[in-house]
């Protein structure tokens, strides 16, 4: 390739708003890592400015360089130790079975943020920006509970009838989105914004009818009973962990987009839509009817979230069950770059701040240094000059590459 | 005012997008400035106006030299450009947009469009533009529009016009329009950098010429250059403007349009009544001027876009109602006008674009899987039947230079079982190279029997062509002539007179 030929090209004309959300979507992996690290960064920079020992220390700078050096060191050593402690490994416990609870803690928490972060990325490889998981988890929630409360069945039968009813009325909620949107136009940020509400509420109404929802004998609270033990998602590692089969459902949800999306020729024709949807019209594909088929899929995954968290509370559940996964899920599908690896490893990472934040509380570290940390790593995705401005990265160009075969070419012509 | 560029030499990277390029332009004079798409001409003329910094070398003007750190500058020193793209807003008049920018003021502060009309009306007047101050930009025509571009740079004192491949957009006789206009204006003392790559035109108004090839000036070949000359230097190897081409052999009638009305987005008449046949083995081009319902015609041939009435037939099925999908599975190829909007998703590779509407069934789908084996053969052979320059199958669509995407979408749309070849300005943004080489291929496609349908608005890919000639003005097809008319005859038909 020593013949290289490089020019700079004006790529297809886009306004400057949606090329941005396109480069967002897309999530280049090295700007994200590097997104990562300056979180975690200015999430130190917040431990330390906040701490009262390093404030006293640095009172005392003059006297003492040294030790206020270290009170630095030291506090953002403890804050990050507390949540590697808290969400990988306790290096203190008895044993190593002990010591690994943790983990399995990250992956407890993890799983709906992967499964329903699925959900979300499927729908931004195809161009929409999905903010619907909210509802469509709580739609789920509300087919699950109802047949995991009101419904008995033989033990196994039972989960998995309760798991297909959380995923079919969260299909359902997407389907509607979908509908809305190749029929009327409707932007799917505003239509998903408000069916999240409207599931919200229809929930909470569920749950204060007695007929439906409610706990027998409830009162004024909009609570369920506790889903039958035949329903409820099994113990993966026995009774001292609280790990269950949530997770299997996130790993076979994992393969299922992989193959979904790299394999079959309805990701093909999703991620062709979600590029170009003008040139996927002109290849015969009907981009209305694409955009209901990803909105019904992805709120698939949602509805697989949904029945991981309903499925697996003891004593009755509330919409708070709900834990704000949907809209982690938003951040989880940026993060990994709509992609399903991506998708693990930023799961992976927001379970671990969830299950490290008590210890971090216990360490004397506000937990809340990890919503400022989470909150930026966002940021920082959906605005890429402030990366490449912190890291000195250049401007993404086009590049034209025309081969060595030009000699080649030129050559055969003679 | 003189003006000249001395030893500028511009690198982007390991590239040298302009290599020590030296340039004078006298007062009064036009230069043409001829190469390909990606010689370095547009990175030449942002150097000029001020978008770019050179690396080495500098620009003088009556042998001072000046450094120009944004268009601003390069105004204020006389250089004005006109673009490609007009920079106008449509619901402006004419008088508002020459002096967007540049207001002239009441004593009150408020704007005086009075004294906006007055300059229009008189820069107007000296150059015979006939432009009227007061029409809204939207109402008028390309080619007027075009004037208007022209008389903004002239209102802000320009002494030397660059013309960025103006002739892009314009009917014959607008282009003629537009030569005797830049004769008038050199004429009058404003000096003209031409950028194009049209021969003809640079033979009809140049004084002088330069030819750039891959950052270089190659030569200043005399402006009495023969039209092959000219093409060989730009494209450094001999060219052959002419496509041989034997005979058509025609057969059945398989394309059978009758009375077709096709609306567009607002509801107006852009195809009216159209009625017209191809047979196999023949090519029918249907010419005329942006804008005149080709566009729509070939999306309503697809099933893009609705047929409001009238029928579309080939080989007897009626299609008139049929999805984009069973118009390509009955056998209709489609070349669309914007390669980059229709024809190609540049962030998928060369593999994944060569297959963009069969993801349906064989050879590029094994029930719900992509049959990746197969995908990446066909690729490959299709890489290399069509002549694609490019590392490998995997490389993005978008890095790959104007020619070789379209070679990308020919490839796709003859490597499969056609019919019909319907191509809407099959080489618009293509170097001379693969102009030859798509040339080539779709005289191919008719010898091997598919009927095939050119839009175009680039008069001498129609002649070099058709079999028969199609001209559409204003939704009708005026007049279906033999490839033997002349180009003056054409031009005409082009601007609704009929034969």
């Amino acid at each position: 390739m020593s013949s290289k030929k490089v020019t700079d090209v004006v790529p297809v004309e886009e306004d400057k708003a949606s090329k941005v959300l396109r480069e967002i979507m897309a999530g280049d992996p090295v700007r994200i890592a590097l997104s990562v690290l300056l979180g975690f960064i200015i999430g130190a920079i917040f431990m330390v400015v906040f701490n009262a020992d390093v404030v006293s220390s640095w009172s005392r700078f003059g006297s003492d360089p040294s030790y206020a050096l270290s009170t630095v060191w030291w506090t953002i050593q403890d804050g990050y130790g507390a949540l590697f402690t808290g969400s990988v490994y306790n290096i203190d416990s008895a044993s190593f079975l002990e010591g690994i609870r943790p983990l399995t803690e990250t992956l407890r928490f993890a799983a709906p943020l992967i499964m329903a972060g699925l959900g979300v990325a499927l729908t931004f490889r195809v161009g929409l920006f999905n903010i619907g998981a909210t509802g469509q988890i709580m739609m789920g929630l509300a087919g699950a509970t109802f047949v995991s409360t009101r419904l008995h069945m033989p033990i196994i039968i039972h989960m998995l009838v309760a798991v297909l009813a959380a995923v079919i009325c969260a299909m359902i909620w997407g389907v509607v989105v979908g509908i809305l949107k190749a029929r009327t136009g409707a932007h799917e940020v505003i239509v998903t914004i408000m069916l999240n509400y409207v599931a919200t509420s229809f929930f909470t109404y569920l749950l204060r009818e007695p007929n439906l929802l409610l706990e027998f004998n409830g009162g004024g609270t909009p609570k369920s009973d506790n889903p039958d033990d035949s329903a409820k998602l099994g113990a993966l590692l026995g009774p001292d962990f609280n790990l269950h089969f949530g997770l299997i459902f996130a790993v076979l949800a994992v393969f299922a987009y992989w193959w979904l999306m790299e394999r079959s020729t309805f990701g093909f024709r999703f991620k062709m839509v979600g590029h170009n949807a003008s040139a996927a019209r002109a290849a015969g594909i009907k981009v209305e009817n694409t955009f209901v088929w990803a909105l019904a899929i992805s709120a698939a995954f949602a509805g697989l979230a949904a029945a991981n968290q309903g499925l697996s509370v003891d004593g009755g559940l509330t919409a708070s069950i709900e834990a704000g996964i949907g809209f982690d899920a938003i951040t989880v599908a940026l993060l990994g770059g709509s992609r399903a690896g991506g998708v693990v490893m930023a799961g992976l990472l927001f379970g671990a701040f969830k299950a490290g934040s008590s210890t971090m509380q216990v360490a004397g570290v506000s937990p809340e240094v990890l919503g400022v940390v989470k909150a930026l790593i966002v940021l920082f995705i959906a605005a890429p000059p402030i990366i490449r401005a912190f890291y000195r990265l250049p401007k993404p160009s086009i590049k034209i590459v025309e081969s060595a075969q030009k000699a080649k070419a030129a050559k055969v012509v003679k | 005012m003189k003006l000249e560029l001395r030893n500028i030499t511009k690198r982007f990277g390991t590239l040298t997008a302009n290599d020590n390029i030296s340039l004078i332009l006298e007062s009064g004079e036009i230069h043409s400035l001829l190469g390909e798409n990606g010689a370095g001409k547009s990175t030449l003329m942002n150097v000029l106006y001020g978008l770019l910094q050179p690396d080495e070398g500098e620009i003088l003007i009556d042998d001072k030299p000046v450094k120009f750190t944004g268009p601003g500058d390069a105004m204020a020193a006389g250089i004005g450009m006109v673009h490609q793209h007009f920079m106008l807003i449509p619901v402006f008049t004419v008088a508002e947009n020459v002096v967007l920018g540049n207001e002239p003021t009441s004593k009150l502060g408020g704007l005086d469009l009075e004294k906006a009309r007055a300059l229009v009306k008189e820069i107007s007047d000296r150059f015979g533009f006939e432009i009227d101050p007061d029409a809204k930009i939207q109402d008028l025509p390309v080619g007027a529009q075009q004037r208007v571009e022209i008389i903004k740079s002239l209102a802000r004192n320009a002494k030397t016009l660059v013309l960025d491949e103006p002739t892009a957009v314009l009917t014959p006789q607008e282009t003629d329009e537009l030569m005797e206009i830049m004769r008038g204006l050199a004429k009058s003392g404003t000096s003209i950098i031409f950028i194009t790559h049209k021969l003809r035109e640079v033979q009809q108004v140049s004084n002088r010429i330069t030819v750039i090839r891959q950052g270089k000036v190659v030569a200043s070949p005399s402006p009495k250059a023969t039209a092959s000359e000219l093409a060989s230097l730009m494209v450094g190897r001999e060219v052959d403007l002419n496509v041989t081409r034997t005979p058509a052999k025609v057969g059945a009638e398989t394309l059978v349009i009758k009375d077709l009305t096709v609306l567009d987005d607002r509801q107006h008449q852009m195809v009216d009544g159209v009625s017209f046949t191809v047979r196999d083995g023949e090519v029918l081009a249907i010419a005329g001027v942006q804008g005149n319902g080709q566009t729509e015609l070939a999306e309503a041939i697809l099933g893009l876009r609705k047929i409001h009435s009238g029928s579309i037939k080939v080989s007897g099925r009626d299609l008139t109602k049929s999805t984009v999908r069973e118009v390509l599975e009955a056998g209709l190829g489609y070349i669309p006008e914007d390669r980059k909007k229709d024809g190609l998703v540049g962030d998928f590779t060369i593999a994944e674009n060569l297959m963009l509407d069969g993801s349906f069934g064989p050879p590029f789908a094994k029930g719900l899987e992509i049959d990746f084996a197969n995908r990446d053969r066909i690729a490959d052979q299709l890489i290399a039947d069509f002549d694609i320059r490019t590392p490998s199958a995997t490389t993005l669509v978008k890095q790959l230079s104007g020619g070789n995407q379209q070679k990308v979408v020919v490839a796709r749309e003859l490597g499969r079982e056609l019919k019909v070849l319907v191509a809407s300005q099959p080489t618009r943004g293509v170097d001379v190279g693969s102009i030859e080489f798509i040339h080539e291929q779709i005289i191919a496609a008719r010898d091997s029997g598919k009927s095939v349908i050119i839009i175009s608005t680039e008069l001498d890919e129609v002649l070099a062509l058709a079999d028969r000639i199609a001209v559409m003005y204003r939704g009708k097809i005026v007049g279906i002539v033999d490839a033997k008319t002349t180009r003056e005859k054409l031009g005409k038909m082009m601007a609704g007179i009929s034969a």
